[in-house]
């Protein structure tokens, strides 16, 4: 019985416990003691389902995590004794062919099965056809160890089964016992209720919780190959994916990646600001309701486009348009017509990513001037101030903190972009300071190390987690210090 | 002084400086409006720039992908010819010989017959069959394998046309250009025009985008795994990001007692909010991937990371629409012998739907076009064949237009471009949905 039918079942029952319950509870009321009744008969009903489903879930759950352990230590206990002397790697490597046999092993049929158990066929050549490939010839313990691993997985699942079944009957009968007229039936079901509320809300603070784990993890066995220090302090990236075997692991430093993405992010910064906040004291102070209903949804499409088709329109439309347009500039100037512009370069993707971040800056910005309180705006305007000099000396100083913090959270969402850079930014990590050169990033780092065929043993695809906690890092910073900064400074207007 | 305030400004500068008139102190008022005039300009230039690079961006982005939505075709009359399917007559005995028959002969022979070519002049034979595509063998195979009957008969076959021939006939091809710059040669032009005055070749609406899976070639390349795979990530995020952020958000909003602990959850909210797309990438590709052994390139782990990044909007967006309930309602169900549980589930939650639909819709639409995270769990693999489960390789539509942006042929851009017009279509459908549902459902207390 497979573990969605399992659950198929488990919640029929719970479907009938329900019925059950409520026709119990009216039943119980229809004594003409209804009003006696402390909930109402939906109540009974959630109650004896709650108890047929909860308990048989929770076994369920336990006995999926903890069978296959279970299973792999009989299994390899089982091992002829010449075998478990061998070191821990072979020995997995063992268990992994026994594993795949395993698997090949329940795709045939059971006239295959006796065909090989025989000697007539050749398990090897058998499990190939089924698309199961096997690196090496299988042994004959392995092969027993196979049948014995899936008689196991079968018995565990029968056992499991039965026993789900069997405690969601129970529990669903003793749900339908309780059922009495005073009987508070609805508390228990809102407790329970509560309770699910609870954990959904603490997933929120399970999966920073992930975050900082997994990757704290992975970022240590990185470390424990390559130095911390030779990390954050290196000034040559060079992975130097190399073929399978070999170990010379290339240098990992942090420095010029990290330079790429914060120039790359001024650079988006510097069209981005004063675009963005002219837009938004535009939209705030002078713009006509009209206007300002048509032209700020229509800014705000800019947030909503995919990243992926900036960086898109970045690689086929800005670049070599930057580029061509370099080249005519050069040509003008010096009469050599070669470009000084490089299709992929900091100024292209600073330039789409800053557009990309003008709705940000300005859609936070404008709130936090229109916070401002109007007393602030008329009294300025009424000493005979031009609205110009109304909103720098009046509404941008009392709205500042609030603006320096819109600031750095934009900054924080460009030093976490990804697919602009990935598509017009370069891959190249070097440390120089011509914005018309291509320069890389951490983010797109994380890309480039982690497509393709990967083990998760080498530094080359692990540096990528400390890439990322380190990225983690920067932008909570930043999200933290913009907070800080925002409640510090926040002027309080009654 | 007082004509100055009651007057246009504009008019009055000049008055001001004309000789003659009583002499005022200057105090720098045609100065004042002049920066005041730059000011607002300065405000214009801004919300223009940002609607022009709106405008520039959409309309390049239709202008080179509107054409990948027809596609050029020919219809050639094919001899299934049993000397070249089956030369040792033993298809009946060996089925395999049909899938490795040498198909491409037989569009060869077709079209040198049909365009009057002289067989033995192996250079215009090559350039004549080098206008179909090499996805004619594919097709020609499955048509035979789904139907052995039809070796030794000739039957009309539709094909389409390599991705030059259709740049060609779409006119993107600069065809004054001299022979050796362009990619179709004046003879495979001439043939075009040939094929295309008899009929045989022709534009028909490119179905293909929409239904085949992915291919090197770009005129076989379509969207029809990515649109799957991309249905599955909303359907996963629907189930699991929906339920679990409206849960979260009615307890912090209604039933959480204000301490440490609550705080710390809403700073955590907040800052999930902010955490760079990949970051969740990689969190999917060490927990769901490397711990839990979930197949990689599977839609269902996408899911589950796009629903990890989504959930802090859904929240967030929740509890903006659940404090818009005035307390009023509550004080009423309350009052009227309900349970706070009753309360939240038979008032709060019915009159703040619209506001959690509209959140969550947008937040869908924001996971939609999200790619980077996808790339880290291997989504970004080649695959061809429909994905029938979740847990299948499957791509998903920003993937996709990220592998064809990587690719160098010229004819992929116009793929491209056209699968960002799907996908910003999905966008704008969705962000009109949500929209509409407020302006129905919004309800001002």
């Amino acid at each position: 019985m497979s573990v969605s039918l399992l659950l198929l079942c488990v919640s029929v029952i719970g479907a009938f416990a329900f019925v059950l319950g409520r026709v119990r509870a009216a039943a119980l009321s229809a004594d003409g003691r209804s009003s006696s009744m402390h909930s109402r008969h939906g109540y009974h009903g959630a109650y004896a389902a709650i108890w047929a489903v909860l308990p048989a879930l929770a076994l369920v759950c336990v006995w999926s995590i903890a069978s296959p352990e279970v299973i792999d230590r009989l299994v390899i206990k089982s091992f002829p004794e010449e075998v478990k002397i061998l070191p821990r790697a072979e020995l997995n490597l063992s268990y992994g062919m026994v594993r795949s046999i395993a698997h090949g092993m329940r795709l045939l049929t059971s006239q295959e099965l006796t065909e090989v158990a025989g000697g007539t066929a050749d398990l090897q050549l058998l499990l190939a056809q089924k698309g199961v490939p096997l690196a090496i010839r299988p042994t004959g313990y392995m092969v027993d160890a196979a049948n014995k691993y899936n008689g196991m997985r079968e018995i565990s699942r029968i056992v499991m089964s039965v026993s789900a079944i069997l405690l969601s009957l129970l529990c669903a009968t003793y749900g339908l016992r309780v059922i009495a007229p005073r009987f508070r039936a609805r508390n228990r079901v809102e407790q329970v209720i509560l309770g699910a509320l609870i954990i959904a809300s603490s997933i929120a603070v399970l999966t920073t919780l992930g975050i900082v784990v997994s990757m704290l993890s992975e970022a240590a066995r990185f470390f424990s190959m390559v130095p911390a220090g030779e990390f954050f302090f290196g000034t040559v990236w060079d992975p130097r994916f190399t073929g399978a075997g070999a170990q010379t692991s290339g240098t990992f430093g942090l420095i010029p990646l990290l330079a790429g993405t914060i120039y790359i992010g001024f650079v988006a910064m510097l069209f981005a600001v004063p675009i963005g906040l002219f837009a938004a004291i535009y939209m705030a102070e002078y713009a006509s309701a009209r206007v300002r209903s048509i032209a700020k949804p229509m800014l705000e499409v800019l947030a909503g486009i995919p990243t992926i088709v900036y960086g898109f329109f970045a690689l086929v439309t800005v670049g070599p348009f930057l580029r061509d347009i370099s080249a005519e500039i050069n040509g003008l100037m010096t009469g050599s017509y070669t470009s000084f512009i490089e299709a992929q370069s900091v100024l292209t993707a600073g330039f789409v990513m800053g557009v990309m971040l003008i709705p940000y800056v300005s859609s936070l910005s404008d709130d936090i001037i229109m916070a401002v309180p109007r007393s602030l705006r008329d009294g300025s305007l009424g000493l005979g101030a031009t609205r110009s000099e109304t909103v720098k000396r009046v509404l941008l100083p009392a709205a500042l903190p609030g603006i320096v913090g819109a600031l750095l959270m934009t900054a924080s969402r460009a030093v976490g972009e990804t697919m602009i850079v990935v598509l017009a930014a370069g891959v190249a990590a070097r440390m120089q300071f011509d914005p018309f050169e291509p320069m890389t990033t951490v983010t797109v780092k994380i890309v480039n190390q982690l497509t393709g065929d990967l083990e998760f043993t080498s530094p080359q695809t692990l540096v990528a987690f400390a890439l990322g906690i380190t990225l983690f890092c920067l932008t909570l910073c930043l999200n933290v210090y913009a907070l800080y900064i925002v409640r510090r400074y926040r002027e309080q207007y009654e | 002084m007082s004509d100055i305030v009651s007057s246009p400004p504009l008019q009055n500068i000049p008055r001001e400086l004309t000789p003659g008139t009583r002499v005022r102190r200057d105090i720098g008022i045609s100065r004042r409006y002049a920066a005041e005039r730059r000011f607002r300009a300065c405000g214009i230039a801004a919300v223009i720039f940002g609607l022009v690079f709106l405008v520039i961006l959409v309309s390049t982005v239709v202008r080179n992908g509107y054409t990948a939505f027809v596609q050029t075709s020919i219809t050639l009359p094919i001899e299934f010819s049993e000397k070249v399917i089956d030369p040792t007559g033993k298809r009946t005995s060996d089925p395999k010989l049909l899938i490795s028959a040498n198909y491409p002969v037989l569009v060869r022979d077709a079209l040198v017959k049909m365009l009057g070519i002289d067989p033995a002049n192996r250079a215009l034979v090559r350039e004549a069959t080098a206008m179909v595509s090499d996805s004619a063998r594919i097709a020609l195979r499955d048509r035979v394998a789904a139907n052995p009957s039809i070796v030794g008969t000739t039957q009309d076959v539709t094909f389409l046309a390599s991705a030059n021939i259709d740049s060609a006939n779409k006119g993107q091809i600069d065809l004054t250009a001299d022979e050796k710059d362009r990619k179709v040669s004046d003879r495979q032009v001439a043939w075009m025009k040939q094929l295309r005055d008899s009929g045989a070749l022709y534009k028909a609406f490119n179905s293909g985008l929409f239904v085949s899976g992915n291919s090197s070639r770009p005129e076989a390349a379509g969207l029809g795994v990515a649109l799957i795979g991309s249905l599955y990530l909303m359907l996963t995020v629907l189930v699991l990001a929906l339920p679990v952020g409206v849960a979260a958000s009615i307890y912090l909003e209604e039933f959480a007692p204000k301490n440490r602990l609550t705080d710390l959850i809403e700073v955590n909210i907040n800052n999930l909010a902010a955490v760079p797309s990949i970051v969740y990438g990689l969190l999917g590709l060490s927990v769901f991937i490397n711990t839990m052994g979930l197949p990689r390139s599977a839609s269902l782990v996408g899911g589950l990371v796009l629903s990890l990044m989504t959930l802090p909007m859904i929240i967030i967006a929740t509890r903006s629409a659940l404090r818009a309930v005035p307390p009023s309602i509550r004080s009423a169900a309350l009052g009227l012998g309900a349970s706070r549980m009753q309360m939240v589930f038979h008032h709060v939650l019915p009159l703040a739907m619209p506001g959690i639909l509209t959140g969550t819709i947008l937040g869908l639409a924001h996971a939609l076009g999200e790619t980077a995270p996808l790339l880290l769990i291997g989504m970004v693999a080649f695959v061809a064949n429909y994905p029938a489960s979740p847990l299948d390789p499957s791509t998903a539509l920003p993937v996709q237009i990220y592998m064809w942006a990587s690719e160098a042929e010229r004819a992929f851009v116009e793929r491209t471009s056209g699968a960002i017009i799907v996908l910003l279509f999905f966008l704008v459908a969705m962000n009109i949905g949500a929209i509409l549902l407020r302006r129905r459902f919004e309800r001002r207390w």
